[in-house]
C-alpha cells in the first residue's frame, strides 16, 4: 500500500472530470490522506491465497435468450435531454 | 539500411444478433434516430446489464473457427474512459480474461498469375474478446450530434499478432476472416454499415533486428482496400522518415482512403488509465465442454479446406473454386449439385457463370451476396443437376442449354420439363436431318468446293447453316457425319 | 379520522382497507394533510405527487369497490427514495445533477408494487447518491429527525425513516449499501429491513455501489416490512445480480417460526466507541431472547470489526466512480452553460452538479482503481472482503442471528460531523460489515436515550433466510411497546 503523498488529485481530478478549484483540492487531499491513511491498516490482513470477492454469490451464466423487444420511444428517449436536434443530442463539436 | 514492416491489426466486428450485447431492445442499422434505444442503452440511472446468450454463442463460434482456445472461465470488466459516443463513460469489455486465446487466420497471398493458387500462412491471433458498441457522432459546423442506435451492439474485438509483414497480407487476413466470419453466421462483415472496422499497428525495423520499432495506429481503415492502401501508405511514409534521418513517433493517424493521406490525431494521444475492473453487474460466465461440443457441430468447413478438397475430389480448377468457395450458398450449391451426379466441372461452370450472371440480373439477387440471392432464387441443385445431364447425354445442345438455364431460372420449372414442353430435344431423326443437310450443301456450293479442296473447316459452314435451320436441336456429331456422307 | 391513521401499521390499515371502515382516497388525504402540517419542518420529502397519488386511491377503491382487490397493500401509499425509479416522477437522487431528471421507466419494485395497488405518494430526502449516514448531504437541504429536529435522522436513506417516524407515510423504501436503511431506521425510532443481497431486483435503483446496494423497506412494525417484502422481493431477469431465491409469504411465516433460537453476540461490536446507553438498551434486548429461552452465544467477529470500514470505503468509492461516470451532462441532467469545449463540458458539469461528498468518493475510486494502486487497494479490499463474509459463514453456521447495535450512538446533531468525512464513516461500524458479507439485516426499535433519542436493535441473519430475520425481531417486538412511541413533533 502506498503512502498518502501518492494521492495525486488533479490527475484524479482530470480522470475523473471534476472541476475543482483551489479550495476543493486542498480539502479533498487532506480528508482524502485521512481516509487513505485510515485504509493503510488492510496491509496487516494477510491474504495469502484469498480469492478477491467480486459477487455477495458465485453465480455463472446469467443470461437472456436473444429476443428484441420494444425501448423507449423517442419521446421518452430525449425527454430529458439537456440540448436535442434530429432526435440526437447536441454537444459541443468533438474534435477527433 | 534495409528495413522491414512489422503489422498488428485489431479487427472489431459487430456480431449478427437481434438484441443488444446487454440489453434485449433491437439491434440494427439504418433505423431512426434514437429508435434503438433503452434505459441501459441511454445509461438512465437505474437500468443495470444482461447478457444475450447469443452473442456468447457466437464468439466462441468464432473462436473454434478460427482455432482459438476457448476459456472455461471468463468475466466481465468496466473500461472507464469519458467521450460523447460512450453512455455510461464506461465500457464493459474483457480485461485480462477475454473469451477466445490464440487461434490464427489462414491466409491467402496473391498467386504469380490469376489462376494460380498464391502462398498460404497462418497469421497467429493474441486473442477475441467480447465488448460493446458505442453510439455515433455525426459532426456538425459549429456542434456534433449523437445517435446512440449503434450503442451496445455485440462487438467482437479480434487482435493479431504483430505478425503481418506487408498490406497484402493485411488485405488477405480481412478477406480470409471476412469470409470465415460470414460463412460461420457470425455477422455480415459490412465494413460500409461499420460492421466490421479496422485499425492496424504499424512499424518498421532494419531487417535482422528483433525488437520491435516504434509503433503508429492507423485508425478509420474503413474499406479492405482502405486497409491495404492505408498500410502501405504508412510504411513509405515511416521509411521516409528514417530515410531523412528521422525518428518515429508513437501516435495514431487518421487514413483518408480518398485522398490517400494520412493525419495524427493529437487528442487521443492524452494518456490513459483505464481503470478496468471487474462489472459487479455482470457474472462471470463458465463454458463447459458441452456447450463447447454443442457450438462446434455447428462450425462449417473452413472456406480454404473446402477450396483444397473441391480442387483434389472434383477436380476443379483453382480459378472456378475462388468463384464458389468464398460463398457458402454457392459452393454449397455446387456440392449438392455434384452429389445429385451431375459432372463436377460442367455444374461448377453453370454456378460460376450462369447462375451468378442472372443472379446479378434479376430482381432477387441484385445487389445483394450470392447467399442471400440464393435465398431466394429459385434454382435448386436439382435444377443444375438436371440440365447438366440433359446436355451431357446428349438430348440438348449446349447452346439450347444456356436458354433453358434463363427459363428456369424465371420460372423454376425443372430442365427436362421446359425442354418437353417448348420441343427442345436435339434432333436425331436422320431423315429430318439429311434434309436440313441437303438444303445446307445446296445452299452453300463455295463451302462444299473449298472442303472437296481439302479445308476441313469449309464444312463449319454448312454446319452453321443445319443448326440455324433446326434452332439448334439438330445433333452436331449426327450432322457432321451425315455431311461428309453426303458430299463424300 | 385522519389523525388517528396517521400511526397505524400497514398492515392494520389493510384490515380496515379491507373490510370498507377505510377508503384508499381518505388515508392519502390523511398522508397529505399530515405531510402538509409536518414536512415543513421534518422535509422527509423531496417532492410528492398529490394529483397521482390521489388518482391511484380513487382507482383502488374502485377495485376494491369491484370485488378486484389486488392484496393488503391495495390502496396503502408508499413512499420512495429519491433514488428508485417511478415513471413519470422525478429522480432526483437529491443531486442538483438530477434536479430537473425525470424517470421514462419503472424500477422493477415499483412495477410490483404498483401491481400489488401500492401507490407511489412521493421522493423522499437522502445523501446525494446515496452517500452518507445523516442526509446533510442533500442538494436540496437537510432532513430533520423527528424526535429532535436539531438532529439527523441518519442517511443516506433519512427522509424513508423520517417521514414513517413523523406518520407522514405507513412505509417507505430505501436503499442499503452500507447501513442506509438500517442506521436512519435505528436513529428515528422504526424498523428499517435490508434483504440479503441478490432478494430485491436492483433494476430501477440508481447504483451507488453495484455489489453492496440493495433495496429494501421502512415500516412500523416488522410485520409491515414482511408485508413490503414479500411484494418486491423475487428474481428479476433484468438484473444479473438479482438471485433465483424462493419467496416465502414472510407474513404468514411470522407466525409459523417460534423460535427458540440461538443467537450470536459479536463481542467486538460492543467495544470502544459504543455509547453506554445503547450499549444498555441493546443489552437489555439480548436479555429478553435470554429469558425467552434462546441460547445466547458470544461469538467473535475480528476481521469485520477491524476492517469494514476500510474494506467498504474502497469498494464502495471505486464502483461508485465508475457508476456515477454516466452523470456528465451529455444525454440528461445538468449540463453547465460555461463549458467551453466538449470535454470541459464533463469537468464543469460534474463539478456543478455533484456534492463535496459524492465529488470526495468519486475522486477516492478513481484513485483506488488507477494505475498502480488497483492491486494494493482494489484487490486487496477484494480479498479482505471474502475473510469477513467467510467469518460471517462460519458463525452463522452455529447461529440464527446475530444481535448487535444498529448504531453506536443514538441521532447526533446537525453539522456536528459534517465536517470530518472519516468521522461520519465510523458511525457505519455495525452495519457496513452486514452489506460486505452480502447477508439480511434488521434494524427494530429498542428504546430511547434519556434525552429521548430512539435506539436501534440490529440483528443480522442467514443469507435469504428473511424470514426467520424478521420472526426473530418480530419476537422482540411483540413483547416490547418502543414502536408504538410517536415523536411530539410539536
Amino acid at each position: 500500500m502506498s503512502a498518502n503523498s501518492d494521492l495525486n488529485i488533479d490527475y484524479l481530478a482530470n480522470l475523473a472530470r471534476l472541476a475543482l478549484t483551489g479550495m476543493e483540492r486542498e480539502k479533498f487531499a487532506r480528508q482524502l490522506g485521512d481516509i487513505l491513511h485510515y485504509v493503510e491498516k488492510l496491509k496487516q490482513v494477510d491474504v495469502t491465497g484469498v480469492e478477491p470477492m467480486a459477487h455477495a454469490s458465485p453465480v455463472f451464466n446469467v443470461w437472456q435468450e436473444d429476443t428484441a423487444r420494444p425501448g423507449l420511444s423517442v419521446e421518452d428517449a430525449l425527454r430529458n435531454a439537456p440540448a436535442q436536434r434530429q432526435h440526437m443530442i447536441v454537444v459541443p463539436k468533438v474534435v477527433e | 539500411m534495409k528495413y522491414e514492416a512489422v503489422i498488428g491489426l485489431e479487427v472489431h466486428v459487430q456480431l449478427r444478433t437481434k438484441s443488444k450485447m446487454f440489453t434485449r431492445v433491437a439491434a440494427g442499422y439504418g433505423e431512426p434516430e434514437s429508435t434503438l434505444v433503452d434505459p441501459v442503452v441511454l445509461a438512465l440511472p437505474g437500468a443495470l446489464p444482461v447478457m444475450n446468450k447469443e452473442a456468447l454463442d457466437k464468439i466462441i463460434k468464432a473462436g473454434l473457427i478460427l482455432g482459438c482456445e476457448i476459456a472455461a472461465v471468463c468475466k466481465w470488466d468496466r473500461k472507464n474512459y469519458f467521450y460523447p459516443d460512450s453512455p455510461k463513460n464506461y465500457q464493459i469489455s474483457q480485461y485480462d480474461q477475454p473469451l477466445c486465446i490464440g487461434g490464427a487466420v489462414e491466409i491467402e497471398l496473391p498467386g504469380a498469375a490469376r489462376n494460380v493458387m498464391g502462398e498460404h500462412k497462418q497469421i497467429p491471433l493474441t486473442r477475441i474478446h467480447l465488448e460493446e458498441d458505442v453510439g455515433k457522432l455525426n459532426h456538425g459546423a459549429s456542434d456534433s450530434l449523437v445517435d446512440y442506435n449503434r450503442a451496445g451492439t455485440p462487438l467482437m474485438e479480434i487482435v493479431t499478432d504483430p505478425a503481418l509483414a506487408s498490406a497484402d497480407e493485411a488485405y488477405a487476413l480481412l478477406t480470409s476472416l471476412r469470409i470465415a466470419l460470414v460463412q460461420g453466421g457470425i455477422s455480415d462483415c459490412d465494413m460500409e454499415k461499420g460492421q466490421m472496422r479496422c485499425d492496424a499497428n504499424i512499424s518498421i525495423r532494419p531487417v535482422g533486428e528483433t525488437k520491435l520499432g516504434t509503433k503508429v495506429e492507423l485508425k478509420n481503415l474503413n474499406s479492405i482496400s482502405f486497409v491495404r492502401d492505408g498500410i502501405a501508405h504508412e510504411i513509405r511514409r515511416q521509411l521516409a522518415v528514417k530515410e531523412n534521418g528521422g525518428t518515429i513517433v508513437q501516435e495514431t493517424r487518421d487514413f483518408d482512403g480518398q485522398t490517400g493521406t494520412s493525419q495524427s490525431l493529437r487528442s487521443k494521444e492524452m494518456a490513459h488509465d483505464y481503470r478496468y475492473f471487474p462489472d459487479p453487474d455482470l457474472m462471470p460466465v463458465n463454458v463447459d465442454d458441452a456447450w463447447k461440443a454443442s457450438i462446434r457441430a455447428t462450425v462449417p468447413e473452413h472456406h480454404f479446406d473446402r477450396q483444397r478438397r473441391f480442387m483434389a475430389d472434383y477436380q476443379l480448377p483453382y480459378t472456378i473454386t475462388s468463384v464458389l468457395v468464398p460463398d457458402r450458398a454457392l459452393a454449397d450449391t455446387f456440392e449438392a449439385t455434384a452429389k445429385l451426379g451431375a459432372a463436377p466441372q460442367a455444374a461448377a461452370n453453370w454456378i460460376a457463370n450462369d447462375l451468378l450472371r442472372e443472379l446479378a440480373r434479376s430482381d432477387v439477387g441484385r445487389g445483394l451476396s450470392p447467399t442471400d440471392g440464393l435465398a431466394t432464387c429459385k434454382i435448386q441443385p436439382a435444377h443444375i443437376a438436371g440440365l447438366v445431364k440433359l446436355v451431357e447425354s446428349g438430348v440438348i445442345s449446349n447452346s439450347i442449354a444456356k436458354e433453358v438455364f434463363v427459363t428456369m431460372f424465371q420460372s423454376g420449372e425443372l430442365p427436362d420439363v421446359i425442354v418437353e414442353k417448348q420441343g427442345l430435344k436435339q434432333s436425331t431423326d436422320t431423315g429430318e436431318l439429311a434434309k436440313w443437310v441437303t438444303d445446307a450443301i445446296a445452299a452453300n456450293p463455295r463451302a462444299v468446293a473449298e472442303f472437296k479442296t481439302g479445308n476441313e473447316k469449309a464444312l463449319n459452314a454448312i454446319k452453321g447453316a443445319v443448326m440455324k435451320a433446326s434452332a439448334g436441336k439438330a445433333n452436331p456429331k449426327l450432322v457432321d457425319e451425315i455431311t461428309r456422307k453426303l458430299i463424300g | 379520522m385522519a389523525d388517528d391513521l396517521i400511526y397505524l401499521p400497514a398492515a392494520r390499515l389493510a384490515e380496515l382497507l379491507g373490510s370498507g371502515k377505510l377508503s384508499s382516497s381518505e388515508l392519502v388525504q390523511s398522508c397529505l394533510a399530515r405531510t402538509k402540517a409536518v414536512d415543513g419542518r421534518v422535509k422527509a420529502f423531496n417532492s410528492y405527487d398529490e394529483t397521482g397519488a390521489l388518482a391511484l386511491a380513487q382507482a383502488s377503491d374502485q377495485r376494491r369497490a369491484a370485488g378486484q382487490a389486488r392484496g393488503p397493500l391495495d390502496g396503502i401509499p408508499v413512499g420512495f427514495k429519491d433514488v428508485i425509479a417511478v415513471a413519470g416522477q422525478p429522480l432526483t437522487c437529491s443531486s442538483k445533477m438530477l434536479a430537473n431528471y425525470i424517470s421514462p421507466y419503472d424500477a422493477t419494485v415499483t412495477v410490483k408494487l404498483k401491481a400489488a395497488g401500492a401507490i407511489p405518494f412521493g421522493r423522499l430526502n437522502m445523501d446525494e447518491f446515496a452517500m452518507g449516514s445523516s442526509t446533510e448531504n442533500s442538494a436540496f437541504g437537510p432532513t430533520a429527525n423527528p424526535w429532535d429536529l436539531s438532529r439527523v435522522p441518519g442517511g443516506s436513506s433519512g427522509g424513508s425513516a423520517a417521514a414513517v417516524a413523523a406518520g407522514e407515510m405507513p412505509v417507505s423504501l430505501g436503499s442499503d449499501t452500507g447501513g442506509s436503511i438500517r442506521q436512519p431506521a435505528a436513529l428515528c425510532g422504526v424498523v428499517g429491513l435490508k434483504p440479503t443481497y441478490g432478494l430485491v431486483s436492483r433494476y430501477g435503483l440508481a447504483a451507488y455501489a453495484s455489489s453492496l446496494d440493495q433495496i429494501g423497506t421502512m415500516a412500523r412494525t416488522v410485520e409491515d416490512a414482511a408485508l413490503v417484502l414479500g411484494v418486491i422481493a423475487g428474481h428479476d431477469p433484468r438484473d444479473s445480480t438479482s438471485f433465483k431465491a424462493d419467496v416465502p409469504d414472510y407474513r404468514a411465516e411470522l407466525g409459523r417460526r417460534k423460535g427458540p433460537w440461538r443467537l450470536g453476540v459479536p463481542k467486538e461490536f460492543f467495544g470502544a466507541g459504543l455509547d453506554p446507553e445503547v450499549g444498555a438498551a441493546v443489552r437489555a434486548a439480548i436479555e429478553h431472547y435470554r429469558q425467552a429461552g434462546c441460547e445466547i452465544r458470544e461469538v467473535s467477529l475480528p476481521l469485520a470489526a477491524e476492517y469494514a470500514i476500510a474494506v467498504y470505503y474502497l469498494i464502495a468509492t471505486a464502483e461508485a466512480s465508475s457508476n456515477l461516470a454516466r452523470y456528465d451532462g451529455v444525454r440528461y441532467g445538468h449540463r453547465s452553460t460555461k463549458a467551453k469545449d466538449v470535454v470541459d463540458l464533463y469537468f464543469q458539469s460534474r463539478a456543478e452538479g455533484f456534492g463535496d461528498e459524492v465529488k470526495r468518493r468519486i475522486i477516492l475510486g478513481t484513485h483506488v482503481l488507477s494505475s498502480g494502486y488497483y492491486d494494493a487497494y482494489y484487490l486487496r479490499a477484494q480479498k479482505v472482503r471474502t475473510l469477513i463474509r467467510n467469518e460471517f459463514t462460519a458463525v452463522l453456521r452455529e447461529c440464527d442471528a446475530l444481535l448487535s447495535p444498529t448504531s453506536p450512538t443514538a441521532a447526533f446533531k446537525i453539522g456536528e460531523k459534517s465536517s470530518d468525512p472519516l468521522a461520519m464513516y465510523l458511525t457505519d461500524i455495525y452495519t457496513i460489515s452486514v452489506n460486505l458479507a452480502g447477508l439480511p439485516g434488521i434494524s427494530v426499535p429498542c428504546g430511547f436515550t434519556g434525552g429521548g433519542l430512539p435506539i436501534g436493535l440490529q440483528l443480522i441473519g442467514r443469507p435469504f433466510d428473511e424470514a426467520g430475520l424478521l420472526a426473530i425481531a418480530r419476537h422482540y417486538e411483540q413483547a416490547h411497546a418502543w414502536h408504538t412511541q410517536h415523536p411530539s413533533l410539536s
